[in-house]
């Protein structure tokens, strides 16, 4: 009986030591990878300065120059234009399925949407070269009248909008489902009309999880490798509008890690780049979780 | 009866897909009285109240059938704009709703939207009626903010200022006590009886107590059909029918 008893307690303490260790696991992670990141940039760290590295735009690493900035403006000039892109379009799909659409249309929406998210991002980089690439080069460049190639910082952002719908849809019907019915309710009751309930009552109520959907949406797609690098061009220049190609930081890793690694730092730099993605991506997520905190209290 | 009917319904009939909700509801709901809805959960009083401002187009699987006849006016059938037929009617639901805005524009917010936007009158107005659901005092000083900073008791008699902004001739109450205090909850009674004189009240309540407290005129419902109404204190003292006697006396012992 006792011994039982014991072997019981000594499973349980078991179980549950596991659980805390995986648990505990879990929260670290995100410091072990940040401080590994650290540990293999400190090499260019100890050369050269975080400015110089963050702020100029002269990448030449044969003689040693390493500025990010070229790529660091084409990773946010992408990210931001896919946002723009995309935000009016979830904002408004989400409150038409969940406000104005039959029942069964969210039903076959759901997953319509999940289909969209799980496609794997190298097929959208395909899609994004057989169909946006020359849409690009050969609808819009001649609306501008411009020759283009058509693999521009515009295609990218094509292809990272369609990415990141599905992502952000998800969450804005989750947070416009969650409103309490009554809220509508009472607006109407009120006399409003049911776009003016959707504009001034329940856009304002869910505005915290708006913000927070975009600022996921904008993480998302900051950090987006592949699709991205296969149709925005890959010339390392700031871009100063949305026809020129653009490099972001993400595709310099990959196209670079473990080529080239015979120049000197080249190792260590890609590293920092590693590290100033995750540094952006995570300070996007806390920002829009602040964000929620701050819109909360405010209401 | 001896009172002006204000709301005639007729043989309404309601169904939820395929679910039989409303069955065969004839009532009248006589003006510038309180009426109580009495019955237990689920019997059909919230769907009841709905279907009187059309609240119940939220759902599209609504059917109904019948009439409502509100002022000479069929409001289930009407072609006019049914923001105006709503106007006509304040809302106060089982707990408070406080639109997501500061205490001052929850109540000018409806008055906004139909057009009236002179400041000074709106001033004039949201004083008004925070006088009249007697949360002025409490909250002259903190108009700017936040109505969800409000307690539940003093949101809930926004909520009441709030429907009596646009001007209702009707004031469709459903459980508005269920969420508060006993305090709180007798403030809201003593509300209703004062707002009888100018107003016709529509109350869904399941406390016995409250119904006997305020109301004029009651209607028993069980399972989706009204099975007695009148006047109150013939209801309440000399039930005709067997559930409802049931009701009253299962709620004395
Ligand atoms: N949206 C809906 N879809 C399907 N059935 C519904 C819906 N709303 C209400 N019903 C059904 O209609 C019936 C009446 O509901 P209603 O809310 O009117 O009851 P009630 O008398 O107000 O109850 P309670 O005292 O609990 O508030 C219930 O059987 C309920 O299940
Ligand atoms: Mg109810």
């Amino acid at each position: 009986m006792g011994f039982f008893q014991t072997k019981r307690n000594l499973r349980n303490n078991i179980h549950h030591g596991w659980m805390l260790i995986c648990l505990v696991l879990v929260i670290l992670m995100p410091l072990i990878i940040g401080l590994g990141l650290y540990y293999k940039s400190y090499p260019i760290l100890s050369t050269h300065s975080l400015a110089e590295l963050l702020f100029s735009s002269s990448w030449h690493p044969q003689s040693n120059k390493f500025g990010l900035l070229p790529f660091i403006l084409s990773s946010l000039w992408v990210t931001l234009i896919s946002l723009i892109i995309s935000a009016p379009i979830c904002l408004l799909t989400a409150i038409h399925l969940t406000q104005y659409a039959r029942k069964w249309v969210l039903r076959l929406m759901h997953p319509v949407i999940d289909i969209l998210a799980g496609i794997p991002s190298v097929i959208f980089g395909v899609w994004g070269i057989l169909i946006i690439v020359p849409f690009v080069s050969n609808v819009v460049g001649p609306l501008f009248n411009k020759h283009l190639s058509g693999f521009s910082i515009l295609s990218g952002s094509l292809v990272l909008s369609v990415m990141i719908i599905p992502f952000i849809l998800n969450i804005l019907i989750e947070v416009f489902r969650s409103l309490p019915t009554e809220l509508t309710e009472a607006a109407l009751s009120v006399g409003a009309s049911k776009w003016q309930t959707v504009k001034y009552v329940l856009v304002k109520k869910a505005f915290p999880g708006i913000i927070s959907a975009f600022g996921l949406g904008l993480s998302r797609a900051f950090g987006e490798t592949i699709a991205v690098l296969m149709v925005v061009g890959n010339v390392t220049r700031i871009p100063t509008g949305v026809f020129q190609p653009g490099y972001p930081l993400p595709a310099l890793i990959a196209n670079n890690y473990g080529e080239m690694m015979s120049i000197p730092q080249y190792d260590s730099i890609l590293m920092f780049s590693a590290l100033v993605l995750f540094v952006i991506v995570t300070l996007f997520n806390l920002a829009s979780r602040i964000a929620i905190v701050q819109v909360e209290k405010h209401h | 009866m001896d009172t002006p009917v204000k709301i005639d319904i007729k043989d309404l009939n309601l169904f939820i897909g395929k679910n039989h909700i409303l069955k065969d509801i004839n009532v009248t709901i006589p003006e510038k009285k309180i009426t109580v809805l009495l019955g237990q959960s689920g019997c059909g009083k919230t769907t009841l109240l709905k279907s009187m401002n059309r609240l119940i187009d939220l759902n599209n699987q609504v059917r109904v059938s019948g009439s409502i006849t509100i002022d000479n006016e069929d409001i289930l059938h009407t072609r006019k704009d049914i923001t105006k037929i709503r106007k006509k009617m304040g809302l106060l639901s089982q707990r408070p709703y406080p639109l997501p805005m500061n205490i001052y524009n929850n109540i000018a917010f409806g008055l906004r939207i139909s057009g009236r936007k002179n400041r000074i009158n709106l001033d004039k107005r949201v004083e008004r009626y925070l006088r009249q659901a007697h949360l002025w005092d409490e909250a002259k000083d903190r108009l700017r903010d936040s109505a969800s900073s409000l307690s539940i008791g003093q949101q809930q008699r926004l909520c009441l200022a709030r429907g009596l902004a646009v001007d209702p001739v009707i004031i469709l109450a459903d459980e508005p006590t269920s969420a508060l205090d006993p305090i709180s909850s007798m403030a809201i009674e003593q509300m209703f009886t004062e707002l009888k004189q100018s107003y016709t009240i529509v109350l869904v309540t399941h406390i016995l107590q409250q119904a006997l407290r305020v109301a004029d005129y009651v209607i028993f419902m069980y399972l989706g059909e009204v099975i007695e109404q009148g006047p109150a204190h013939e209801v309440f003292t000399n039930p005709k029918n067997v559930v409802t006697r049931q009701f009253i006396q299962g709620n004395f012992s």
